[in-house]
């Protein structure tokens, strides 16, 4: 063979999949088509890792009008309406350079949205960090730069552009220092008949290239977003693209506005392996032909080779598809933003890509061979491995006895995992168009479409800790979770995104863990309704063989009915005397399989130092069930609140209601409460079993509800009353927890902006 | 009455001044391409928030080259209304129809929660219908918030009760805690020396229906209304 063992390495491209090229061409590639070969193969484009897998997904359902395959999912939301929405990962590139790597991931999990027609309303981001307490000095300052670039990034692309960011999650663990998570989603609305597609129809219609010029940035992101990190990582801060949102806002605008002329038959962003990839799905899509002349790319840097224009990721970029005879209405559009638009190429009859440099053809490839041809893998699928011991410390019962409630309170409210976020999303631009109903700091975020009364909650949730413990009911979990935090606001879940963050799938264990993963996403999916309609799989979060906990991220979309003139129910206590009810549908468990369960809660890890056992318990249909009781619940008018028990239990719970800042309502008053519940101090107040939802409500209500759960066959408990400045909880009878509202804040809200700006506690 | 929004390439602000001006005011509101120099014959201008131009050399600063801009600085010589909130403050600062410039934030961060301001100053077409010392509860959502000018300057916005708007306490008091961006004497907001051009960092458009958690913004456009209908045409 012409190339060499190592170019090929370079190249991600083994020896059997060197030999299948040969065979796709019948001949063997040169270096251009070899570099298009590895984009393309790439685990990022062509996720030959997962894809046999993934099929398990449900993707089907009423309301979803496009499933997985094209740039994002779209679900019908009524009047004529349609909402596009997606997760992408950008985590290996957020290592490498965080600041410009979390743009960019903003910057193309947007033009994802926008590339089907669809006006961006909503962002959201699911951020996880290295514990920045731990490691040495210098893995602490790393640590901390990777959460100030990041945030940094994500906050300079979105505000900019202009885009109101309204939720998400920031967690730490130590498993995550060397592999941040960077999970962006973005949101979009668009009418039905105004819905694009990436599909190159209409033989000899133009393929237009718009926005940015083609630079030498990014070339092989895709490829190195396929391996893991070794210490050489960090020379490949080359392959890191740069973004400019301000050239992305005039994108979106130029874009929409082409879009109105009726002269765009096809539009796809160029993402990851930008024009090569833009530019063989769109063609493939329509089972058409693309030939492109790269002469006519707009160009960056002088003396670019073929090779680097195919594979370049220079950002905010896009490829049309125009009927011919009207390309002027749409260079006119372009002009007017100040954007480059030119002709590079044309739709053929081939099912071939074609590319044309300096006169010479230098890539002849079926579009196939790219992409339905690509290597699909059964990679050896093992055992699951568990590191932690199933059973409890056998000491669990002396290290809870004599505990001191308030202080382990006060500790975790102030760890990273369980502080207030708030230092991270005021750095975003959380109201720009005036639409969010509800902003980060609540359950979901909750964005108004103007001229309907119809809003739409989204909320993302993983839990990294869980699914270590038991992939597939760490995978339930978190779609549970997603789900309830959209049903909280009142919504009805509608349709999901999954971003599945794993290891290394050439190890069986980790197989193991994506397997376990999309089965458990397979059932809750299922039994909540909330169909997959896209998302991505990131594999290789290993830095010198220190893989993450696995972590699938969930994002869920909900539909809620606006009645005229009352507020989003938001997890915040509004008045006092109100009655404070815990609605559950949580599953019975004996006391040794509580202690169990107990094992995976932030509590076991932060203040016992342990982790042990299983997730919390899930029950799939009575979680169902909850979903409709709020629903109900919420159309009736009968909440003031609801804010369901997560991380940090029962007892964190009650303080965010307490104390939660919605951004809107930051100062009004906050609210005690006195509380009196059963059982074991632990288990009640710091246990993380699902299913559950704090309510508050008037107390000619607590009836109604209590018989509305009835109906759904949950458990309603009153659990006590808000009032004062205090919040009280009494377990069987004796006094628990007994804190100052302001003592409470003094633990929770400055902690995180103390330990990443060391501003003296 | 007709209100023009003034679109730059990077204004991401300007479809809330327009609903605002329009769906929520009920007033005729259109967009002023920027690289057009024609006004359309409206009645005041909004340059709204955003990031015109990406910020790049500084906020505001390419925005002064544009078209619209030579315009308006006549628009503004007749006494005709102009507003700026957020990026439209700055570019009203850097193209001399208000004094002072701004900073980046004391914090060095960009900064979104909603504030306290108090109305320090009611002889202006955006805030006759306020109650002097009236304490509106408006978001902020800037990185470069931070005013600053000169002694001389700050002594006669002081004198001539130009400074409209400071931060403050939800209970009006103007302390270094309420200030959130290190702005000199908690300055939110001024005029000109003609009183017909205001400038703002906090955004009142976010703050003009409740179901956004604030309408005490929308005394901003309901003054705008009481002075057009009050002025000669």
């Amino acid at each position: 063979m012409p190339f060499p063992p190592d170019v090929l390495a370079r190249h991600g491209v083994t020896a059997e999949e060197f030999a299948k090229i040969v065979q796709l061409l019948g001949r063997e590639p040169n270096l251009t088509e070899l570099g298009i070969f590895s984009v393309m193969w790439s685990e990022h484009c062509s996720y030959k890792s997962s894809r046999v897998h993934l099929k398990n997904l449900p993707t089907e359902g009423p309301r979803v009008l496009q499933g997985p395959g094209e740039n994002a999912g779209i679900i019908d939301i009524g009047d004529g309406w349609a909402c596009a929405f997606k997760i992408e990962s950008h985590n290996h590139p957020s290592y490498v350079e965080p600041f410009q790597g979390a743009a960019t991931g903003v910057g193309g999990i947007l033009r994802d949205i926008f590339t089907m027609g669809a006006r961006p309303i909503a962002i959201m981001d699911s951020l996880r960090f290295g514990d920045p307490h731990q490691g040495t000095e210098r893995e602490r300052a790393r640590t901390h730069a990777v959460i100030q670039g990041v945030v940094g990034g994500v906050a300079h692309y979105g505000n900019c552009f202009g885009v109101a960011n309204v939720g998400g999650e920031t967690r730490f663990d130590p498993c995550y220092a060397g592999n941040p998570l960077v999970n962006a989603f973005a949101l979009g609305i668009a009418r039905h008949d105004g819905l694009f597609f990436g599909k190159a129809t209409g033989l000899g219609n133009p393929v237009i290239y718009v926005g940015s010029k083609t630079g030498r940035d990014g070339i092989h992101g895709a490829t190195m977003a396929s391996e893991e990190f070794s210490e050489a990582s960090e020379a490949k801060r080359p392959n890191v693209q740069v973004g400019d949102p301000f050239l992305e806002k005039l994108l979106l605008e130029a874009c929409l506005e082409a879009m109105q002329t009726g002269a765009i038959v096809g539009i796809q962003d160029m993402g990851a392996a930008g024009l090569t990839c833009s530019s063989c799905e769109m063609g493939g899509r329509a089972a058409t032909g693309i030939d492109l002349d790269l002469d006519a790319v707009p160009q960056r840097e002088t003396g670019m080779t073929a090779y680097e224009m195919m594979l370049s990721e220079s950002q905010e970029r896009m490829l049309l598809v125009a009927e011919r005879g009207r390309e002027e209405e749409v260079f006119a559009v372009f002009r007017k933003w100040g954007l480059d638009a030119v002709t590079v190429g044309a739709v053929t009859d081939t099912s071939r890509l074609r590319v044309t440099h300096c006169g010479s053809l230098v890539a002849d490839i079926p579009n196939s061979a790219l992409t339905d041809e690509a290597p699909i893998y059964r990679r050896p699928v093992g055992e699951l491995k568990r590191i932690e011991p199933l059973q409890p410390p056998v000491d669990l019962t002396d290290r809870l006895a004599g505990r001191d409630w308030n202080a382990d309170l006060l500790a975790l409210l102030a760890s990273p995992n369980l502080a207030s976020k708030h230092w991270v999303y005021e750095q975003y631009d959380t109201m720009v168009r005036t639409n969010t109903l509800e902003a980060p700091g609540g359950d979901a975020g909750v964005v108004r479409i103007k001229g309907t009364n119809k809003a739409l909650a989204m909320a993302l949730d993983g839990n990294g800790r869980y699914c270590r413990l038991e992939p597939r009911e760490g995978a339930r979990l978190a779609v549970a979770e997603a789900a309830r935090n959209v049903a909280c606001v009142g919504a009805v879940p509608a349709a999901a995104t999954n971003c599945l963050n794993f290891g290394n799938p050439e190890k069986p264990e980790i197989m193991a863990q994506l397997v376990a993963a999309i089965a458990g996403i397979r059932e809750a999916c299922t039994v909540l309704e909330t169909p997959i309609t896209g998302g991505n799989v990131s594999l290789y979060n290993e830095t010198l063989g220190q893989g993450i906990d696995p972590t699938p991220v969930l994002g869920v979309v909900g539909i809620l009915e606006l009645a005229p003139g009352v507020p989003v129910v938001s997890s915040r206590w509004k008045a006092a005397g109100r009655p404070i009810l815990l609605v559950s549908g949580a599953p019975q468990l004996s006391l040794e399989e509580a202690a169990q369960r107990f094992g995976s809660s932030e509590f076991a890890t932060t203040m016992l130092g342990q982790c042990w056992g299983l997730p919390p318990a899930l029950d799939l249909a009575r979680e169902k069930a909850l979903h409709q009781f709020l629903a109900a619940a919420v159309a009736q008018g009968w909440l003031e609140s609801a804010h369901d028990v997560s991380e940090g239990g029962l007892a964190v719970c009650l303080v965010e209601c307490a104390l939660s800042r919605a951004i809107q309502a930051a100062d009004d008053p906050a609210f005690g409460a006195q509380i009196e519940v059963a059982q074991g101090p632990a288990v009640t107040l710091f246990d993380e079993t699902a299913s559950r939802v704090v309510l508050s409500c008037l107390p000619e209500q607590v009836a109604a509800l209590s018989a509305l759960g009835r109906q759904y066959n949950l458990e309603v408990m009153r659990l006590g009353e808000t009032g004062g400045e205090r919040l009280t909880v009494r377990v069987n009878g004796a006094t628990a927890l007994d804190l100052s509202l302001t003592a409470l804040d003094a633990a929770w809200s400055p902690a995180l902006e103390q330990q990443l700006e060391g501003v003296p506690v | 009455m007709k209100i023009g929004v003034v679109v730059f390439p990077g204004s991401n602000c300007d479809h809330d001044a327009l609903h605002a001006a329009g769906a929520l005011a009920g007033q005729e509101a259109v967009a002023l391409w920027h690289d057009s120099s024609d006004l359309q014959g409206v009645d005041a201008v909004v340059i709204p928030g955003g990031f015109s131009f990406g910020d790049y050399l500084r906020t505001g600063a390419i925005a002064r080259f544009s078209p619209v801009v030579d315009s308006l600085k006549r628009f503004a010589a007749q006494g005709n209304p102009v507003l700026g909130i957020c990026n439209g403050f700055q570019i009203l600062c850097e193209c001399g129809l208000l004094p002072g410039a701004l900073m980046r934030n004391a914090g060095l961060r960009y900064i979104c929660k909603p504030v306290h301001i108090r109305v320090d100053s009611t002889d202006t077409p955006f805030t006759q219908a306020a109650v002097p010392g009236q304490i509106l509860r408006v978001p902020i959502a800037h990185g470069e918030g931070n005013y600053t000018a000169d002694a001389a300057t700050l002594a006669e916005l002081e004198r001539d009760h130009r400074i409209v708007f400071r931060y403050c306490t939800p209970t009006g008091a103007i302390t270094a805690e309420a200030n959130p961006n290190g702005s000199v004497a908690n300055i939110a907001g001024i005029c000109n020396a003609g009183r017909n051009v205001v400038g703002l960092m906090p955004h009142p458009e976010r703050a003009s229906e409740a179901m956004l958690g604030s309408a005490d913004g929308f005394v901003v456009f309901r003054s705008l209304i009481e002075a057009l209908a009050a002025s000669p045409r």
